[in-house]
């Protein structure tokens, strides 16, 4: 028999065939490369949480190989001169190894840190967008709430983590975390033996704080994740109003190939971005911190930026005691308010919210169009007063060294905080709906009258006029076209937005040969323009 | 700009032969768009093939990736050879890090930048718009699966055979529980076991008949004369383990007052009913801050104010530790103290009231 001749060429197509034979997925795969995803660049701040969350995961498991997570008590023989000899626990002995006895060892730790504060610096900025834009709205209700679990898993997920290497600072953390636990009425002081497997600190915590950290919540946050990523992909994203963009479809592009590449060029980034940050700027320098003991506490204690509003809530709670008088009498300690009530609020307020909203208008329909901030001034308003609060809260979690900077008061800080925290939310609201309607009144203006061209005019009788250049054909009589209507998009209130002053010629330092024609190749058809999907806004279209 | 006019656009266009092999790969594309309710309304390339702007973006890109090439061959480098164990002084091994991180991110953003500027400038713009298709089911459909699921339930017979149900929920809610045991038993332990919440390394030994010393870090007992006039002293129950964290809520603070101080202290003292609490113009109080736990340790020798570096909660050592600014409810607890017949101190007593945070049987 004749030997088949081996086509190198038809191999791809043979091999995809083969593929298909047995699971059916050239329909699916095309609906997959042909998806259309919106284009905007307030899209991509979850994608950066989710990148880091991949460089968490890829450094952390670089870090487990090394630690250990043990509170056995050994003597610091490394290759860190000033604390050879201390006694110390063997997870601190083990994160000084990574950090001066692994090659490379530093560097992972700090990636590993790095990526866990600009995670969620990611989530709560992806959240913020979500929040004003609504796009929280229906049918995303269960997205928001899986996203607002996500913020406090991935919070505990770094508690558990700067937990770990059990230095002066992480230990003070623990400490405070007991007494929180303790302040809990009824069961507080058992919850809190149970954890800790007796009093504090005990010998079990490190353990069982690593499997929380590297098995247990990471697997929630995966879960998460994927049913987060899952929605956004069959309910389809959200997108901002805009010429041809409706509340039935999809504008922007396929997913491959432009998009997908995108979006890969940009994990490289954030990647990077990681990377210098865990290279150039050290973070938790853990062999200045020492060993935790139990007497030892240094100023300027902070814990990641993420937990300091719980911190500065904590800093700021009065000293207000619940005593019940019966039998030996029972308390409940002030700590309890800032740290385990709010929190609660807070996760109930934030996930009921897309309900709530719903409720107040009586809106019950399908969103898939983004709203501009200053069209809702009410929820924009709210956002603002939570985000007064929270800043209020987070600044007063460093209120001793702010104190200190700046030769104030740390009494004088606290209460400025606690007057600060009643005072500045609810004035953040008034101004930022005053904001809101003054940006929707100039949006009307300009779509009336024009924009501005900066050109002012005499007139006959002697008065000055400014020039605005309509954004319609004008009628004639007094210079104006017929008023326009807002369609929920940028009004252009420039000149240079008009395409007045654009740049004549393409270029940097000399320039580039003119704009392409189409079609360039025979496989593009030649298309000519069509006018209405050309202009952005205005609702009537230039000439 | 290019568009395609109405009369081309897919929806009243006949549906494409792809065998045809005049189509283009281009036409087949947008067939297969089109079955998937996508309409590519705009198509246009950003670069004229052959052109110097293409030349140009095709030599940024490449540039980017040999740059990766170049910073990721440095990282090799740099990690083989460069000295990067620690040594003390500012030598070279300092930079090892930095220069990972360097070397690595310029790689990183190298293929980052050039993936970027491939998608967005060699590769052609488009629009496209894809129905969303997200309405609700018909009615029908609904329908159709619920009677399909209620059917179910009938199939089960659940509604006429009701003692399977309540025999099945009777079984299983044990099995619950016999998942949850385990983990909650496991795991439960009772904060009171000897006493532990109220007791501290102070507690006296051998029934109440061997006095607790008070030691330094190192070991030592203290003699009244170690503490100078305004100064203090983190002391530690003189037990096995007494400086470790086996004792986290042991470390007490002994402060040697002022006369004057003194004077108010002790008269502060009695009436608390804690006159002999004092040894002397000293004072001990509980390191452990009543509110969340911290050591607060930073101590003002002028205005006798003992503050919580967590918290700012702050305490007058004069007034008994009695909270003055700051979350903190609860004064620090004071450790009777006295000096033994070799001349160290001891403590008199454990402490009388609870140390550290306070919890709900905190009486």
């Amino acid at each position: 028999m004749k030997r088949r001749k081996f086509d190198a060429a038809a191999l791809p197509a043979k091999t995809a065939g083969a593929v298909d034979d047995r699971f059916q997925v050239s329909t699916p795969l095309r609906k997959l490369l042909n998806k259309v995803f919106p284009d905007h660049w307030s899209f991509l701040l979850g994608e950066i949480a989710l990148f880091s969350f991949i460089v968490l995961l890829l450094t952390g498991v670089f870090l487990t190989f090394f630690f250990e997570p043990a509170m056995t008590e050994v003597t610091y023989d490394g290759s860190y001169a000033p604390l050879r000899g201390t006694p110390m626990s063997a997870a601190y002995a083990s994160s000084l190894d990574i950090s001066f006895d692994v090659r490379g060892g530093l560097i992972m730790r700090q990636m590993h840190h790095w990526a866990a504060l600009l995670f969620m610096a990611a989530i709560v900025v992806h959240m913020l967008r979500v929040f004003f834009t609504g796009a929280f709205r229906k049918p995303r209700e269960t997205n928001w709430i899986i996203g607002s679990l996500l913020f406090w898993v991935g919070f505990l997920a770094g508690f558990t983590g700067y937990s770990l290497p059990d230095d002066g600072l992480s230990g003070t953390g623990l400490r405070i975390a007991s007494g929180i636990i303790l302040s809990i009425p009824v069961i507080g002081s058992w919850v809190s033996s149970s954890i800790f497997g007796g009093e504090f600190p005990g010998t079990i915590i490190i353990s069982r704080f690593f499997i929380a950290h590297v098995l247990l919540i990471p697997g929630l946050l995966v879960a998460l994740i994927s049913v987060h990523l899952g929605l956004v992909f069959k309910q389809k994203h959200t997108q901002w109003p805009g010429p041809g963009r409706t509340n039935e479809n999809v504008v922007g592009e396929r997913m491959f190939p432009r998009y997908a590449l995108k979006q890969g060029g940009f994990f490289m980034v954030v990647f990077g971005v990681i990377a210098l940050f865990g290279g150039l700027f050290q973070i938790n320098p853990i062999w200045y911190f020492g060993p935790y003991e139990a007497w030892v506490v240094s100023a300027a204690s902070q814990p990641d930026w993420y937990v300091m509003f719980l911190d500065g809530s904590t800093r700021l709670m009065p000293a207000w005691e619940i005593s019940i008088p019966i039998g030996d009498g029972y308390v409940i300690p002030p700590l309890f308010w800032p740290t385990v009530v709010l929190p609660g609020i807070l996760v109930g307020l934030s996930t009921m919210y897309p309900f709530l909203e719903a409720r107040r208008l009586k809106d019950y329909k399908h969103h898939n169009l983004l709203q501009r901030p200053r069209d809702v001034p009410a929820r924009t308003a709210v956002g603002a007063m939570a985000v007064a609060f929270y800043i209020v809260l987070t600044l007063s979690g460093a209120n001793d060294v702010i104190a200190d900077k700046f030769h104030i008061s740390l009494n004088a800080m606290t209460w400025a905080g606690r007057i600060g925290l009643l005072v500045l939310p609810p004035l953040a609201y008034y101004f930022t709906y005053r904001i809101c309607l003054g940006l929707q009144q100039h949006d009307r203006e300009v779509l009336a009258h024009g924009v501005e061209t900066g050109i002012i005019k005499r007139l006959p009788d002697g008065r000055f006029v400014e020039v605005h250049q309509p954004l319609t054909a004008v009628d004639g009589h007094d210079g104006h076209g017929p008023a326009l209507d807002y369609v929920g998009w940028v009004v252009p209130k420039k000149m240079n937005r008009l395409g007045a002053l654009g740049p004549a010629i393409r270029g940097f330092f000399y320039p580039i040969e003119k704009p392409a024609e189409a079609p360039v190749s025979p496989g593009h058809p030649p298309v000519e323009p069509r006018a209405e999907r050309e202009e952005i806004g205005s609702g009537e279209s230039r000439r | 700009m290019s568009t395609h006019t109405e009369h081309q656009a897919p929806q009243g266009r006949e549906p494409l032969d792809v065998n045809d092999p005049r189509v283009s790969r281009f036409d087949i594309v947008q067939e297969g768009a089109r079955r998937d309710d996508i309409e590519i309304v705009h198509y246009e390339p950003q670069v004229v093939p052959g052109s110097r702007a293409e030349r140009r973006m095709t030599r940024t890109v490449a540039s980017f990736f040999l740059l990766t090439g170049l910073a990721a061959t440095a990282f090799l480098i740099i990690y083989i050879w460069w000295p990067w164990e620690w040594k003390a002084g500012r030598g070279g091994d300092k930079l090892y890090t930095p220069l990972l991180g360097l070397t690595l991110g310029v790689a990183l953003l190298g293929i980052g930048f050039g993936i970027l500027t491939w998608g967005k400038k060699l590769l052609p713009k488009e629009v496209s718009i894809q129905d969303r298709h997200d309405q609700p089911g018909s009615p029908e459909e609904r329908k159709i699966t619920g009677q399909t699921m209620l059917y179910m339930a009938d199939e089960m017979g659940v509604r006429r055979r009701p003692l399977l149900g309540i025999s099945l929920l009777a079984g299983l809610a044990p099995v619950g529980a016999v998942a949850a045991a385990p983990l909650i038993g496991g795991l439960i332990k009772n904060p009171h076991d000897n006493n532990q919440m109220f007791t501290t390394g102070f507690a006296p030994a051998d029934g109440g008949k061997t006095k607790i010393r008070l030691i330094r870090e190192d070991g030592r007992p203290i003699r009244p004369a170690d503490v100078s006039v305004g100064g203090q002293l983190t002391v530690f129950p003189g037990v096995d383990g007494g400086v470790s964290n086996k004792y986290a809520d042991s470390p007490t603070l002994l402060i040697h007052l002022r006369e004057d101080d003194a004077q108010k202290s002790r008269a502060a003292n009695a009436t608390k009913g804690h006159g002999d609490y004092m040894w002397g113009n000293f004072v001990a109080f509980s390191k452990i801050c009543t509110h969340a736990g911290c050591p607060a340790s930073l101590y003002e020798q002028q205005t006798n104010r003992l503050l919580c570096p967590c918290h700012q909660s702050q305490f007058l050592i004069t007034d008994n530790a009695k909270p003055i600014f700051g979350p903190a409810n609860r004064p620090l607890p004071q450790l009777p103290i006295e000096v033994d017949e070799e001349g160290f101190f001891v403590a008199k007593s454990d402490y009388t009231e609870t140390i550290g945070p306070d919890f709900w049987e905190r009486p």
